[in-house]
């Protein structure tokens, strides 16, 4: 491919590639993000090659290879263009039909069609279902009708326009200057304004000035950074490009967690493709402006997302953080001016460029402007990404988007900010969701991890899982943090065994006041956030495990016991067949029983049991 | 092992900010991270070997014994653990006599747990040796131990 030299060509290849294009041949749109490749995605992927070159249908239809399409809970799924077709957990042996009847004859497959749970009826478009109708999905949409493999695919859907526009006609002021009356937010967690960190990374002292794009996704529940990364990666490189002219920089990173294998591989290609085509390297353009990138892997650190710490990690030392006197603005990685951006902030710049910053604010609240992506974990029916506007209700992502609870049981509460977060109860459901409401009641909308629980969890467990999470993560440099987790930790450790005593509750909420207050960087600033939240909406659940010695989810093993239900046991033996301590003991056709002296706890027989007879006491 | 790892760092431009990516490299190349080669890497790019320790016990990508033939990362990230993921934790635990991080003496597993795999949907999710394997119970643990060649508990009385 020849190097683009300027806007002008730049318009012209878009317009060949999209002539080139019929927009009414067929294209069978596989979803191959992480999630659906772990449901087998690749055989499938492999059937359809198989199918198509069988039938001699190459000229005729286009197979594409997309990223994550956000409904991980129905995969693996194709779309069929151009009506849009969908279909879900499809299988192999699926495929030739799918060809023979879908694609050729416009047939639909009823047995592969969604089913909306709630009307009981057959859904055949993507955009009727009603988990993609509810949401705005101006960031991640793109995602379904790109390969991130294919520079042309985004180039056809006007990819890489918003950085000609911002080279061709704005000055880099005017560029910050959209940034800013866009109202943007940084999305990777403080939701600091991301036209002000530009503009004071522009003005500050120092050559050169770097940008790094921060795709450590630490919160572990959370992949939205990921899918966007693997699925549009040069979505995310545009904005880094249209950012690094505005701020000044000719050097940026990536620095990319070392989990992510795929998406590292997508934005290596995505990387040499922009240099092969003259989007990255000298002159882009012909405007005079270069600019280039680095990939860095982290090491499964999370406290590697940290802004020095990610510094520490890119110049080869272990992630420590530094105290806070200088901005990273300033003095940065390598001590030079450095930006730091979240993914999907990146991901976010070419729309506000290309389509203008009043029309970006119109969308959200007035302090939380466009959309969030968010990862809808844990409980709930529809699991998967949802990008919706900021300032929607947590009621209409849990239930009309997210389809409720399953298994009909009861909504307790939502997680949100990762592990610095906090869990929302019932009570709020009806808040909007956006940076200062979240705020406000004690949580926040960190990178966007949204986990859904209901009344089996256990919030005491759960507060002692992410303090565990923290405990492990923390650095060590700082005592509030290292020190004070693990108090706090053992302390509920205790709870959770039922050894906790009355006073416990009021020591946690000093000693996080002094870990919030003491500690150096904002992983101990936010560690005891999980906690505290629980204590100040989920009291009663702390008070039956200190006073009661009770865990009324039923979790934690020392307060529980298992036993049979007479009146449910069918005899079946499956309880004792999968029971590794032979506590579940019983003729088979009569009543089993728990021996309590020799169980373990295990659940083995809870899960095996398909008659509901095990109780959890 | 000298010329592979001088392989690697000429890779990087012998870039000592590349340190982190270097011992990933070596890591893979060796299956972990041997004293021999820490070494090495010290002298090849002049950096005191207290900072290559340093870094290479930091983070959690690095193991400095060797590992065994199967892996076996379970999820433990909060929407698998809220689907009952650390259940299944206790019982590879027993089923393969070591605990998370450790590889058992015979050098066949090594047995660990992550954060957040991205496939939620799935929970609670185990990769074993790079497949994934989703809605996990303990009978479809016990399945893929079996598979594995490992006798686990329930076998003796069935
Ligand atoms: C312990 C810790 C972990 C973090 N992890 C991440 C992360 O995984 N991804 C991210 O984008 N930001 C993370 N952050 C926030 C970053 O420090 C930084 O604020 C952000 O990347 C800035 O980008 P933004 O302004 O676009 O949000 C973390 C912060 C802390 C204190
Ligand atoms: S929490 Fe296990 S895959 Fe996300």
């Amino acid at each position: 491919m020849k190097k683009l030299k300027s806007p002008g060509e730049l318009a012209a290849l878009q317009a060949e590639i999209r002539a080139g294009r019929d927009p009414k041949k067929p294209c069978i749109t596989i979803c191959a993000g992480t999630g659906c490749l772990a449901y087998g995605t690749q055989k499938i992927i492999e059937c359809f090659r198989q199918e198509i070159d069988k039938q001699h249908l190459q000229d005729r239809v286009q197979l594409r290879t997309s990223g994550c399409h956000g409904f991980c809970e129905r995969g693996p799924m194709v779309v069929i263009h151009p009506q849009k077709i969908f279909y879900q957990r499809i299988k192999a042996e699926d495929v030739p039909d799918i060809i023979s009847k879908t694609v050729l004859a416009g047939e639909i497959i009823d047995r592969l069609s969604y089913v909306d749970p709630a009307t009981k009826q057959k859904i055949v478009y993507e955009h009727d279902v009603p988990f993609y109708k509810r949401q705005t999905r101006y960031v991640l949409g793109m995602n379904g009708d790109i390969d991130p493999a294919c520079i042309d695919d985004y180039l056809a859907i006007g990819g890489y326009s918003g950085l000609s526009k911002a080279l061709s006609g704005m000055k880099p002021e005017a560029v910050i200057e959209e940034v800013k009356k866009a109202n943007l937010r940084g999305r990777g967690g403080g939701g600091f304004p991301t036209g002000w960190k530009w503009e004071s990374t522009r003005k500050a002292a120092g050559e050169p000035k770097y940008i790094i794009c921060n795709a450590d996704e630490g919160d572990p529940g959370a992949y939205m950074d990921r899918s966007l990364l693997e699925g549009n990666p040069h979505l995310v490189l545009e904005g880094m490009l249209i950012g690094a002219y505005a701020i000044g920089s000719s050097q940026g990173y990536i620095y990319v967690r070392n989990e992510y294998p795929l998406a590292v591989h997508n934005i290596t290609l995505a990387i040499e493709k922009a240099r092969e085509v003259g989007l990255l390297g000298e002159n882009i353009l012909g405007s005079g402006f270069s600019f280039d990138i680095k990939i860095n892997r982290g090491g499964g650190a999370f406290v590697c997302g940290e802004s020095s710490a990610l510094f520490a990690s890119i110049e080869g030392r272990s992630g420590e953080p530094r105290a806070k006197y200088v901005h990273a603005t300033d003095q940065g990685l390598y001590n030079k001016p450095t930006n730091l951006n979240n993914v999907e902030t990146w991901g976010n710049v070419p729309l506000i460029i290309n389509r203008g910053a009043d029309w970006y604010a119109s969308i959200g609240t007035a302090n939380s402007t466009g959309t969030k992506i968010f990862s809808l974990v844990g409980k709930i029916n529809n699991t998967g990404l949802v990008e919706v506007p900021m300032g929607i209700t947590l009621r209409e992502i849990v239930y009309d988007i997210g389809g409720g609870i399953p298994n009909g049981r009861k909504f307790k509460a939502v997680q949100t900010g990762g592990p610095s977060g906090g869990c929302i109860p019932e009570q709020f459901l009806d808040m909007p969701v956006d940076f200062d409401e979240l705020a406000k009641i004690g949580s926040m909308m960190g990178s966007g991890g949204m986990i859904v629980m209901d009344d089996r969890t256990c919030m005491v467990d759960v507060a002692n899982y992410f303090l565990k999470f923290l405990e492990e993560e923390s650095c060590g440099k700082c005592t509030p943090c290292r020190e004070g987790v693990l108090q706090m930790r053992l302390i509920l450790d205790r709870i959770c065994e039922g050894q906790g005593k009355e006073e416990d509750i009021n020591t946690l909420e000093w000693m996080g006041q002094a870990i919030i207050d003491g500690s150096l960087c904002a992983l101990g600033g936010s560690a005891p956030n999980p906690v505290l939240t629980t204590i100040k909406y989920f009291r009663d659940e702390y008070e039956a495990h200190i006073k009661h010695k009770k865990c009324p989810a039923g979790v934690c093993k020392a307060l529980i016991t298992y036993s049979v239900d007479a009146e449910k046991c069918t005899g079946c033996h499956a309880c004792a067949r999968v029971c590794p301590t032979q506590a579940a003991t019983g003729e088979k056709k009569k009543t089993h029983v728990v021996d309590l002296g020799k169980c373990i706890k295990c659940g083995a027989c809870f899960e095996a049991c398909k008659f509901d007879a095990i109780k959890i006491l | 092992m000298q010329a592979k790892i001088q392989a690697i760092i000429s890779r990087y431009g012998s870039d000592k900010g590349f340190l982190v990516p270097i011992l990933q490299d070596v890591q893979r190349e060796l299956n972990y991270l041997p004293e021999d080669a820490l070494v090495m890497v010290s002298t090849l790019l002049e950096i005191p070997l207290s900072r290559i320790f340093e870094v290479a016990t930091f983070y959690k990508a690095f193991s400095l014994t060797p590992r065994g033939k199967h892996l076996l990362s379970l999820c433990l990230g909060t929407a698998c653990h809220v689907r009952g993921a650390p259940l299944l934790s206790g019982h590879i635990e027993r089923a393969l006599g070591i605990r998370p991080g450790e590889t058992s003496p015979d050098l066949e597993f090594t047995f660990e747990t992550v954060n957040c795999l991205g496939a939620c949907a799935l929970g609670p999710v185990m990769v074993v040796d790079g497949e994934y394997h989703g809605q996990l119970t303990i009978a479809k643990t016990n399945a893929i131990l079996r598979d594995l060649g490992r006798k686990v508990p329930s076998d003796e009385e069935a």
